[in-house]
């Protein structure tokens, strides 16, 4: 990759640690990234910050076809948190790739690309789509959101079945070039997330994205009615960063217990500020996305970034690499 | 004393994002009327455009911000530039904005969304607003008459204590009507009983609406009715008012005839009344119709 001018200058703001990341044979300048969903596909943020400067950019999942999404209301507010039931809304992977990835390549973004399919086979169709588009070169990886609802299968997410997980993830990796990394976005709403990060890593996922948003639900108490129209959605924001640490507590430990290959985990789920951000490296994530506070702060995902570099600094360290996972060497003993 | 600070947006982004300082609060009847300073932001907003407020500061656990109608902005004062919005106090957000007082501060986005499109040639238009709703006519008000437009206001509420801005208006427009549904002050009724009236004296060509969705949908097929084109600021719930969270969306159809769902907050709030799917909303839901781009099929979800 060839370095911009944005990622000298995003090396060089206020402080000496090294932010670089390696993150399954990809060298990005920074770990911060913006959620999928959370960010639209570039222009909007755009507008705040230049969007080269974070480690990657993460578009909103795309699926073959365009998709309306569901009827409103879709959000609900939650003490430190949201409900949303977006339902998938967006232009279809052609339109995607020609006029936003194609703007975010312009822009000089990395992208890290989410894709979602009600069948197994749409998401392959999804990525063969991209594969075949002018501005994959841009492309530092791709997000498999098996957190959505398998149209075959009842409606129950991907995700919570560890054979379907795998299916998916093995379409889709046959589909790209084996220098483009494959994550797989769980859900923590598993009993065991563990053995879904299994299936994912053995069916080729290069690395792992947790978590998703948790289903949950709202009643409007002046109607006595649920307050979206989706009736239920997916709980996100800071309410939840304690569930997302400790999914990535639970997945960083199977690797250190050998019941995982090492793969890097991008962690995800109520980061508001670089002190969360830090908790979540701290567990064992090697790079951070920051969704539902964009919403507060539209540049949150970049100010996270230098917070988290300056606090990794105060602790004395020089590379944020170094603090990764570091927490499950500082247990209580007992 | 300089009352606020200006946060990374972009140069040629369109808008700015400032910690103003609030430094003028007064009540108007069952309203907020606050004043904040903002410095960028009235050289950038036009009427029919909105602000983004966060709320309960830099910890708070109400993350999403509240989006208003600027009603009015000045470039230059005392304090620079400022920016005036008009607040109902409503769930925790409002309420905790109109409880501010005299320099607390506040982080501001804005100006935000498409403004009202102004006429080319100088015709006559009415401009309809229900409660707070007709906060942001009156500069728009103002931008008409600097084209030579004759301006009449209609503002309507259900009672006199909800109505906003009846001396401004007087100010403002050549003619003023004002409907309560319980007849405190005005005519008694809804301003879709008065508003053909006022179209048909005046040969009004453009409607300006700003107010509850109801009141937009009658404002709509009344000016339709009689000729119009009627151009409505709609008020949908939003989550981020960036247009990142898609929380926003309504059904519009577009120049090429084919209705979607979009986001209001980039996309709007002002729409051609005559484009929204008035047909899709329903007792506080909105669906996305069946003939959408990319509507749920039968079997899908
Ligand atoms: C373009 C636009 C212009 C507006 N102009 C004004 C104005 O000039 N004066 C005024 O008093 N109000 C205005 N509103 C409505 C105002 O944004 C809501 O009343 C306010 O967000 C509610 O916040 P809350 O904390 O009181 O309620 P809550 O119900 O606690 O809000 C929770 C969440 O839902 C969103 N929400 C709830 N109701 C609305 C709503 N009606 N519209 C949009 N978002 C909503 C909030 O933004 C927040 O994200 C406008 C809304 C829009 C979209
Ligand atoms: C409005 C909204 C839309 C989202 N859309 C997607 C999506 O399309 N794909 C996806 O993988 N995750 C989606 N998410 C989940 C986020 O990417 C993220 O995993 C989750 O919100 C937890 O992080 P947060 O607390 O920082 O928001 C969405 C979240 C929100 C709030
Ligand atoms: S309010 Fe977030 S997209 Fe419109």
């Amino acid at each position: 990759m060839t370095l911009t001018s944005a990622d000298t200058v995003a090396a060089t703001t206020a402080t000496s640690v090294d932010m670089s990341v390696d993150l399954a044979g990809r060298h990005l300048p920074s770990p911060m990234m913006t959620a999928s969903g959370c960010a639209a596909n570039g222009r909007e943020l755009g507008r705040f910050f230049d969007v080269a400067e974070l480690g990657a950019f993460v578009t909103k999942s795309v699926m073959a076809d365009p998709r309306s999404g569901r009827g409103t209301p879709r959000m609900a507010e939650t003490p430190s948190g949201m409900l949303n039931s977006i339902g998938l809304q967006g232009p279809g992977i052609s339109a995607f790739v020609e006029h936003d990835l194609a703007w975010l390549k312009q822009a000089g973004a990395r992208t890290l690309v989410s894709v979602a399919g009600g069948t197994s086979g749409e998401f392959a169709d999804v990525a063969a789509t991209l594969r075949a588009s002018d501005a994959f070169d841009s492309v530092v990886g791709v997000e498999v959101n098996i957190s959505c609802p398998n149209v075959a299968n009842r409606g129950l997410v991907f995700a919570c079945d560890p054979l379907a997980s795998a299916k998916v993830i093995a379409l889709v990796r046959e589909q790209l070039p084996r220098d483009v990394p494959v994550f797989a976005k769980l859900t923590p709403d598993v009993t065991d997330i563990v053995s879904v990060a299994q299936a994912c890593v053995k069916a080729g996922a290069n690395g792992l994205t947790m978590i998703n948003t948790l289903l949950g639900m709202v009643i409007d108490t002046d109607l006595l009615r649920p307050q979206v129209a989706g009736v239920t959605g997916g709980l996100s924001g800071p309410a939840v960063r304690p569930v997302a640490v400790r999914a990535v507590w639970q997945t960083r430990a199977a690797m250190l217990e050998g019941r995982l290959p090492y793969v890097p985990i991008i962690g995800v789920g109520g980061v508001r500020t670089g002190r969360d951000a830090l908790e979540l490296v701290a567990a064992g994530a090697s790079a951070v996305q920051v969704g539902t506070a964009t919403f507060n702060d539209p540049s949150a995902p970049v100010r996270v970034g230098r917070e988290l570099a300056g606090l990794v600094q105060d602790k004395g360290f020089t590379r944020l690499a170094d603090v990764v996972g570091i927490a499950h060497e500082r247990l209580a003993r007992a | 004393m300089s009352g606020a600070t200006t946060h990374g947006t972009r140069p040629g982004s369109g808008v700015v994002r400032v910690t103003g300082e609030l430094i003028a609060t007064r009540r108007v009847g069952a309203y907020h009327h606050l004043t904040f300073v903002a410095p960028g932001l009235a050289e950038l907003a036009r009427p029919g455009q909105f602000v983004a407020l966060a709320v309960g500061g830099p910890t708070s656990a109400n993350l999403l911000r509240r989006c208003f109608s600027i009603h009015k902005v000045s470039p230059s004062g005392t304090y620079g530039g400022t920016v005036d919005v008009v607040v109902a106090a409503h769930g925790p957000g409002t309420t905790w904005i109109t409880e501010l007082r005299a320099h607390d501060e506040v982080d501001i986005v804005g100006p935000l969304g498409r403004a009202f499109p102004l006429p080319k040639e100088p015709v006559p238009c009415v401009l309809v607003g229900g409660g707070y709703g007709s906060a942001p006519l009156f500069w728009l008000a103002e931008a008409l008459r600097d084209r030579g437009c004759h301006v009449e206001m209609v503002l309507g509420a259900a009672t006199e204590s909800k109505l906003f801005g009846v001396v401004e208006a007087r100010r403002h427009a050549d003619g003023v009507t004002v409907t309560t549904d319980d007849g405190s002050m005005g005519t008694r009724g809804w301003v879709s009983d008065v508003l053909p009236e006022v179209i048909r004296r005046t040969g009004a060509a453009v409607v300006y609406g700003c107010g509850p969705m109801g009141m937009l949908e009658s404002i709509t097929d009344v000016a339709t009715a009689e000729g119009a084109v009627a151009q409505v600021a709609v008020e949908e719930s939003m989550a981020c008012g960036v247009g990142v969270c898609m929380t926003c969306v309504m059904p519009v159809v577009g120049k090429d005839g084919a209705t979607r769902m979009v986001r209001s907050c980039v996309e709007g709030p002002v729409f051609r009344g005559d484009r929204v799917r008035w047909d899709a909303f329903s007792d506080g839901w909105c669906r996305v119709p069946d003939d959408a781009v990319g509507a749920p099929r039968a079997g899908g979800h």
